[in-house]
């Protein structure tokens, strides 16, 4: 049986791949958003590991809730995206730099 | 096991009414043509009077729980609804001028309200991971697109997707503490974690990495430096009437965040000992900084959005003193400022009108002559977030600062107050602006705007509750006792 240990470790390189993906980012929002899913699915493996190592049922059931609100977040953010690119004309991570001070 | 009885439905009054009547509101605009938007907007200040008094019949002295203890209704919750409640009926009284001549005056906008108020709930009543993060995501979700609701302004959208994309990189950094301090526990109700990581010290290690994270998520959403980057964008760039909203009441939900998940969660032990540390790093640091920055704003919702951090740091100092009279003290401080919150961007609404936002502090110019009591309302608001006695904002930050003197800071308690004595120059700077200055922009006010009476009760409540202090604070300390 894989380890518990190796699930971990794949969560952590999935979650660190997203959070680099988030900050280094200098294309576009788009690819902001498939970080974030990555992110929230770094967590599933997460909770999905320990869930079956404890033989508690509770975290998989976490994780339904969290793809679900991933959809809705996803849902919003791209909703988001559709309204600044009406207004911009352009999805880049640089041309959104109106706020500042 | 999973238990349901009828009971648990009565339990939740409050929520099940809220998204009753939310679910009525959205309905109902449905037939509402433009020019009868005002039924929207009475039927939800209706709903919104409707809960508060659901919610006042229904508290009680006890701790109750519900739905297999994920739900905990006690007497710091029902405090806190009913204070958000309150928050965001005054949000919309506020508001209702400016939204009425702006694009802004949608079903959208009130149904929103009613469904961030109901997030706010359900953060606050959380006895459970899950109920934690839904709750957060509800108040979250709706927040994000209501600053976005103004679709043709630049600024708006882009302050949207900054608050999306943060807010969302937060809610990975929450859910990933989460699962790390589920495995360590093996648990997701709050008590229960909190039980198991006392008895059982093996998982520590890996519930200390699960905690850095989840403070690191509480940090993006309280807006504590070094987590603050979405903060004043998202204060300037949304509509006055939403960084209204985001400025005040979720304020009280976030204190029930920290108050549930460290308190509550992991408040004993070697946990409490390590997120201590972390508050009071996060306090110090954000104290500093946006007394700092703020200064060097012109744009007043910037400047208040700098206030609020520095602001934020007191509240997280509250916590991390870790004792009880503390957390009191941090519930004091967060009513304190979020009545002064209210006021000072009711007074940004209250100046502004078709075509003029009054968000640029040279708007301030000449107001004393303009009209000399809403100048003096104005004043109040700022001594109050300064912390200048009479008002009641001084009283909040001693008690903060009592409560870091007895947790053995001094040297932190020092430089908070050197920080608060340089930040009272950018609010003494407005003072000085409305009263010594000549008319700059602007027009003279417009004393028509229906919301004066109310800001007028929230400025002179800054000095009653100034003259009063006791009261507030004592009755904090009881509800705290009660529920701990």
């Amino acid at each position: 049986m894989v380890p518990l240990q190796n699930y971990l470790i794949l969560g952590a390189i999935l979650f660190s791949l997203s959070v680099v993906g988030i900050v280094l980012n200098r294309n576009n929002i788009i690819i902001l958003l498939m970080a974030i899913e990555l992110m929230l699915l770094s967590v599933n493996m997460n909770f999905v590991a320990f869930s079956f190592f404890l033989g508690d049922p509770a975290g998989q059931i976490f994780v339904f809730f969290v793809l679900t609100v991933a959809a809705a977040e996803a849902a919003i953010g791209l909703a988001i995206l559709v309204v600044l690119f009406r207004n911009t004309r352009s999805i880049d991570v640089d041309d959104i730099q109106t706020l500042k001070g | 096991m999973v238990t349901f009885e009828p009971v648990d439905l009565f339990i939740a009054l409050p929520e099940i009414v809220l998204l009753v009547l939310g679910c009525l509101v959205l309905t109902a605009d449905l037939f509402v043509s433009q020019k009868a938007r005002y039924i929207t907007a009475r039927l939800t200040k209706f709903s919104l009077l409707l809960i508060g008094l659901v919610i006042l019949l229904h508290q009680s002295d006890s701790i109750r729980y519900a739905f297999s203890d994920m739900y905990v209704a006690d007497p710091i919750s029902d405090f806190l609804k009913l204070l958000s409640c309150g928050s965001v009926l005054a949000m919309l009284i506020y508001a209702k001028n400016y939204i009425e001549v702006r694009a802004i005056y949608t079903g959208e906008f009130f149904t929103l309200t009613l469904f961030t108020l109901l997030g706010m709930m359900i953060m606050i009543s959380a006895n459970h991971f899950l109920i934690l993060y839904l709750g957060l995501e509800l108040l979250s979700l709706s927040l994000y697109s209501m600053v976005a609701l103004s679709r043709g302004a630049l600024v708006s959208s882009e302050a949207a997707v900054k608050y999306f994309i943060l807010g969302a990189l937060a809610s990975g950094f929450l859910l990933y503490g989460m699962s790390m301090i589920y495995g360590a526990t093996g648990s997701l109700l709050l008590p229960e974690v909190a039980s198991r990581l006392s008895t059982n010290p093996e998982g520590i290690n890996l519930a200390l990495f699960g905690l850095v994270f989840v403070v690191a998520g509480i940090a993006f959403k309280v807006g504590a430096v070094p987590f603050h980057m979405w903060v004043p964008d998202v204060y300037q760039g949304a509509p006055t009437a939403i960084t209204l909203l985001i400025g005040t009441a979720p304020k009280f939900a976030t204190y029930a965040f920290i108050f549930r998940l460290l308190v509550e969660g992991m408040g004993e032990g070697r946990m409490l000992l390590e997120w201590k540390q972390m508050l009071l790093l996060l306090g110090v640091l954000s104290i500093g900084f946006g007394n700092f920055v703020a200064i060097a704003q012109t744009n007043i919702k910037r400047m208040l959005a700098y206030s609020t951090i520095a602001h934020m740091g007191f509240l997280l100092l509250g916590f991390a003193s870790g004792i009880k009279m503390g957390i009191a003290a941090s519930m004091f401080y967060a009513v304190t400022y979020v009545l002064s919150a209210l006021g000072a961007f009711g007074m940004i609404l209250f100046m502004s009108r078709r075509g003029f936002e009054a968000d640029e502090l040279k708007d301030f110019k000449g107001l004393s002559r303009a009209s000399p009591w809403y100048a003096f309302i104005m004043l109040l608001l700022m001594f109050s977030m300064a912390g200048i006695p009479p008002t009641v904002g001084f009283w909040a930050k001693l008690s903060i600062l009592q409560v870091i003197v007895e947790a053995g800071h001094i040297g932190i308690a020092s430089f908070a107050v050197i920080m608060s004595l340089i930040g009272a120059f950018y609010y003494l700077r407005i003072i000085k602006l409305m009263f010594f200055d000549a008319v700059e922009t602007g027009k003279p006010l417009d004393e028509q705007n229906g919301s004066g009476i109310l800001l007028g009760i929230n400025g002179l409540a800054m000095l009653g509750l100034g003259f009063l202090p006791g009261v507030l604070l004592s009755f904090c300390e009881r509800i705290i006792s009660f529920s701990i």
